[in-house]
């Protein structure tokens, strides 16, 4: 893991104490009957353009998410079918993909969420409380930016960057996770952004520096300042 | 202390002569840019680690160690790629062309069907950006996965490798990796694979001193 914070000792403390959730528990993850499910977006997806085009949010959203999705429900079916033999060397064989695919499912489905168009809800700057810890836990709005961005550069193959909150010490810091990692333990995930390539190749190719600047013009505070204040 | 500067290798091909398996497109933007960043920022930290050799300090040349790894593992990971591809109308895109090697090949997995079927499983089984190799060990032919730039450096002979990061097929194959894989084997390099199965790691490495 890596992680940029300002306070170091308040996070390693909250690692110290961190407990996974299990998955089924995020709030904002779809589910039927026990089934992990695609879910819509909440604007079309054309709708972020011109900062990412219609093409990539359908690609990613009803291919990659999906087989998320799909990877999910097959590596916790897996386990239940294991369990039922008390196989539990098989069951435990399905950790990398239940934390992969069940991982991509929970990143994905924050992303979509904490995305907006520009202007009706994406864009602008945080305000009130959310903007008040920004600036006492990173400066300014400008340096959570930059921050943020030296992170996603700084990820070394697939990865995200997050702004999460220690939810011992309520701080704010700026965390990259591998892969489909998802963040867990004592930190919340406030804000995602996805740095793997298919998040931007078809646009942006080579240029993920250009990509990482525009998101910020989609990006919706509303629901960052949900998250925080929960 | 001085240090060589690495520069990126010439294409022993024209960017369009892996179509329709690998379009131009990728081919350009995959080696012009992506391979020529690697190639920058790894004597950017090769230079500055020299400057912390030279004083003394040890720190720095241990959060260099990262830097050097992943863009010293892309250019290598790279310039082994481009020489183990080949277009598929030139001869040494046929298995016929390794006959040694195929002899192993079958030893090991029964068939070349049967290697591809393996080689297959883990390219399509990683999880995130990596590479897939055939190596050459002490013990005789393995298939090893390696994540992100993680280059093939503790002994073993690299024979040949294919770059499952996205930008090695997305603009062509998008979401459809496998795809992808199953296309790429029209343009694999049995001639280079042969010549690096009988070689040992060293060999295999030539072209990157050649391109100091």
């Amino acid at each position: 893991m890596s992680a940029l914070f300002r306070t170091a000792p308040a996070l390693r403390a909250g690692l110290r104490a961190s407990a996974a959730k299990p998955i089924a528990a995020m709030a904002s993850t779809t589910f039927v009957r026990g089934k992990a499910t695609l879910p819509d977006l909440a604007y079309d997806y054309g709708a972020l353009e011109p900062y990412i085009n219609g093409t990539i949010m359908e690609l990613h959203h009803s291919k990659h998410h999906q087989t998320y999705v799909n990877g999910l429900n097959s590596a916790v079916e897996a386990i239940e079918e294991a369990k039922a033999k008390n196989d539990l060397a098989t069951a435990a064989a399905q950790a990398p993909l239940l934390n992969f695919h069940g991982g991509g499912h929970i990143n994905h489905t924050l992303f979509w969420e904490n995305l907006a168009p520009n202007g009706k809800g994406g864009g602008g700057e945080p305000e009130g409380k959310l903007l008040t810890a920004i600036n006492e836990d990173f400066g300014s709005f400008d340096a959570l930016k930059k921050q943020t961005n030296a992170a996603l550069a700084g990820i070394q193959g697939s990865g995200w960057a997050w702004l999460v909150k220690d939810k011992t010490s309520g701080t704010l810091g700026v965390v990259t996770r591998l892969n489909q990692d998802p963040v867990t333990g004592n930190l919340e995930p406030l804000l995602g952004i996805d740095a793997w390539e298919h998040a931007y190749y078809l646009q942006y190719q080579n240029r993920k520096a250009e990509y990482f600047s525009a998101i910020w013009e989609v990006v919706n505070w509303g629901t960052v300042a949900k998250r925080f204040e929960k | 202390m001085s240090v060589g500067t690495y520069s990126l290798p010439a294409l022993p091909y024209a960017y369009d002569a892996l179509e329709p398996s690998i379009s131009a497109q990728i081919m350009e933007l995959h080696h012009s840019k992506h391979h020529q960043t690697y190639v920058t920022n790894l004597n950017n930290a090769i230079k500055t680690y020299a400057s912390a050799v030279s004083s003394n300090d040890i720190a720095g040349q241990i959060a260099l160690q990262a830097a050097i790894k992943f863009n010293g593992g892309g250019h290598i990971n790279h310039s082994l790629f481009w020489e183990n591809l080949s277009p598929a109308s030139s001869p040494d895109a046929d298995p016929s062309s390794a006959p040694l090697l195929i002899a192993e090949i079958n030893k090991v997995w029964g068939s070349l069907d049967g290697f591809k079927a393996a080689f297959t499983k883990t390219l399509l089984g990683l999880q995130g950006s990596g590479w897939g190799w055939l190596v050459k060990d002490a013990q005789g032919l393995r298939i090893v996965s390696t994540k992100d730039q993680d280059p093939i450096v503790g002994g073993e002979v690299p024979i040949f490798g294919v770059d499952m990061w996205e930008h090695a097929y997305y603009l062509q194959y998008l979401n459809g990796k496998a795809a992808y894989v199953e296309n790429i084997w029209k343009v694999i390099n049995w001639k280079t694979a042969e010549t690096r199965f009988q070689g040992g790691a060293a060999d295999a490495f030539k072209v990157l001193k050649a391109s100091i």
